[in-house]
């Protein structure tokens, strides 16, 4: 009966399907360069640094530290509305790649950079799950 | 009117540059107004970082001598119309989406927010410098009859006005406009003969970066050095100039923030250092670099920033209602934080 708008989810492609699988499951993976090891995020074909097509997926520490974040006040997507104001945060994990997410039991006030986080998880629909980040324990 | 006002008819067009993001095809304009023969036809995608591309799409196509006389223009319905990203079908975001979206950082205002703090964090840049730069692009609308934000600012009106994504408050933001514009370019022999004075386009460059995606990018190294930093060099380079040969700029000012970050991009002080160039009124009227002398995407209209462009032409032409004495060399700049373009206009 929810007329509560969807919130938006991942659509996987080819590249990204490992990563979002492996959310499902609360495993953090990333993705290195099977010629060169070279990290990448966000997760492409190729290595852009020795141009392989080989890539395989690690496991990731799940740690980082907030190198942005921003509190997002109305109007926002539908989806968002209640929960203005929401933060959003940028972690800096510690094998050097940055990703987008949202930090959970902080107040908005009390964000800080160089935070120390730590990968927690969001079940938003069935098989869906998104990294979301606590403070470090 | 564009062709009008210069002097030329439909019949006189022979090609035509758009935004990629243009819901008019090409051939509707042919069909509708009659155009001949389109001679050269191609598009700039990347939204607002794509208007100084288009123009120098259409001088690279005359230049070559693909074409003769080249327009370009924007036409939107932002103000009426809907929200791009509010309108998804699905709730499953695809593409680069998928990494911004599902978290809530969905709004432009919020991409550009999330590097605005960093900048903060690096450089100390602070809510008054921003207010510096607003209040500063809001003066000059004040003299434009065409600006729609045309009452004065003061700090106190910007602090106090309500956030839309902490670090920025609305009047970081621009303006939602509909709006049409259009620009001529022709040969330097052609335009010579036409109604309207001539501006000539000395330079035009465009860039991305590496690892660049659509929209604002953490992703790189250095996320603070944007696609414009790679423009500017280009620019520069190609026109034989630096930044102290130019007189007055136009930059791109979706959100305030961007003023800041191009001022160092483009090389008018060091990185860090913008929000301090503004609050000492470098951008107002008689300042060292007067800057969105109209008043711009903040207060005169948002229209993906081809409004700077024809504001650029009028400080040339000398008709701005903000005008820079001994106006002979104007930098315009489009989108940053997403692939963008540049160019620099100049006096006959």
């Amino acid at each position: 009966m929810s007329s509560q708008p969807l919130r938006p989810v991942p659509g996987p492609d080819d590249a990204s399907e490992p990563f979002w699988e492996a959310c499902a499951r609360h495993e953090f993976l990333l993705q290195y360069c099977g010629a060169c090891g070279a990290v990448r995020f966000p997760p492409r074909p190729m290595c852009p640094a020795c141009n392989s097509f080989d890539s395989e997926w690690r496991p990731a520490s799940g740690r980082g530290r907030i190198w942005s974040w921003v509190i997002a006040h109305p109007p926002v997507l539908p989806a968002f509305a209640d929960r203005t104001p929401y933060n959003v945060i940028v972690v800096e994990l510690d094998e050097g790649v940055r990703m987008i997410g949202n930090l959970l039991d902080v107040p908005n006030d009390q964000i800080a950079e160089g935070m120390e986080v730590e990968i927690a998880w969001e079940d938003v629909e069935d098989g869906v799950s998104l990294p979301a980040w606590r403070p470090a324990s | 009117m564009a062709l009008d006002e210069a002097g030329l008819t439909p019949k006189d067009v022979d090609g035509l540059v758009k935004f990629s993001l243009e819901n008019t095809m090409e051939v509707e304009i042919v069909r509708n107004m009659g155009i001949p023969n389109l001679a050269y036809f191609s598009d700039v995608a990347y939204g607002g970082g794509a208007g100084c591309g288009a123009v120098g799409h259409a001088a690279m196509a005359i230049a070559t001598g693909v074409a003769e006389t080249v327009v370009v223009w924007r036409a939107r319905n932002r103000g009426s119309g809907g929200r791009p990203w509010a309108t998804r079908a699905s709730n499953k975001q695809p593409g680069e989406m998928q990494w911004f979206l599902p978290f809530g950082l969905s709004r432009p205002v919020d991409q550009i927010a999330m590097l605005t703090r960093r900048h903060m964090i690096e450089y100390g840049t602070t809510a008054e410098h921003l207010g510096h730069v607003a209040i500063s692009v809001r003066e000059h609308a004040t003299r434009n009859p065409n600006a729609m934000m045309r009452k004065s600012m003061t700090m106190e009106d910007y602090l106090n006005v309500r956030m839309v994504s902490e670090p920025l408050r609305l009047y970081d933001c621009c303006l939602e406009s509909d709006g049409a514009l259009a620009l001529v370019l022709t040969t330097p022999d052609r335009a010579a003969s036409l109604k309207q004075p001539s501006v000539l386009v000395r330079a035009a460059s465009q860039g991305i970066g590496p690892d660049h995606l659509v929209m604002a990018n953490y992703f790189t190294p250095n996320p603070l050095d944007t696609p414009a930093r790679y423009a500017a060099q280009e620019l520069y380079r190609l026109a034989g100039m630096g930044p102290e040969d130019i007189d007055c700029a136009q930059f791109y000012d979706a959100f305030s923030p961007l003023i800041v970050i191009s001022l160092e991009e483009y090389g008018f002080c060091k990185p860090g250092e913008g929000g301090p160039y503004a609050a000492e009124g470098n951008l107002k009227l008689g300042g060292a670099l007067p800057s969105n002398t109209s008043g711009s995407s903040l207060s005169e209209a948002y229209v993906h920033g081809m409004n700077l462009i024809l504001e650029g032409v009028r400080q040339l032409r000398g008709t701005s209602t903000s005008q820079v004495h001994d106006c002979e060399n104007v930098l315009v700049t489009s989108g940053n934080g997403v692939p963008t373009s540049s160019l620099i206009l100049r006096k006959p």
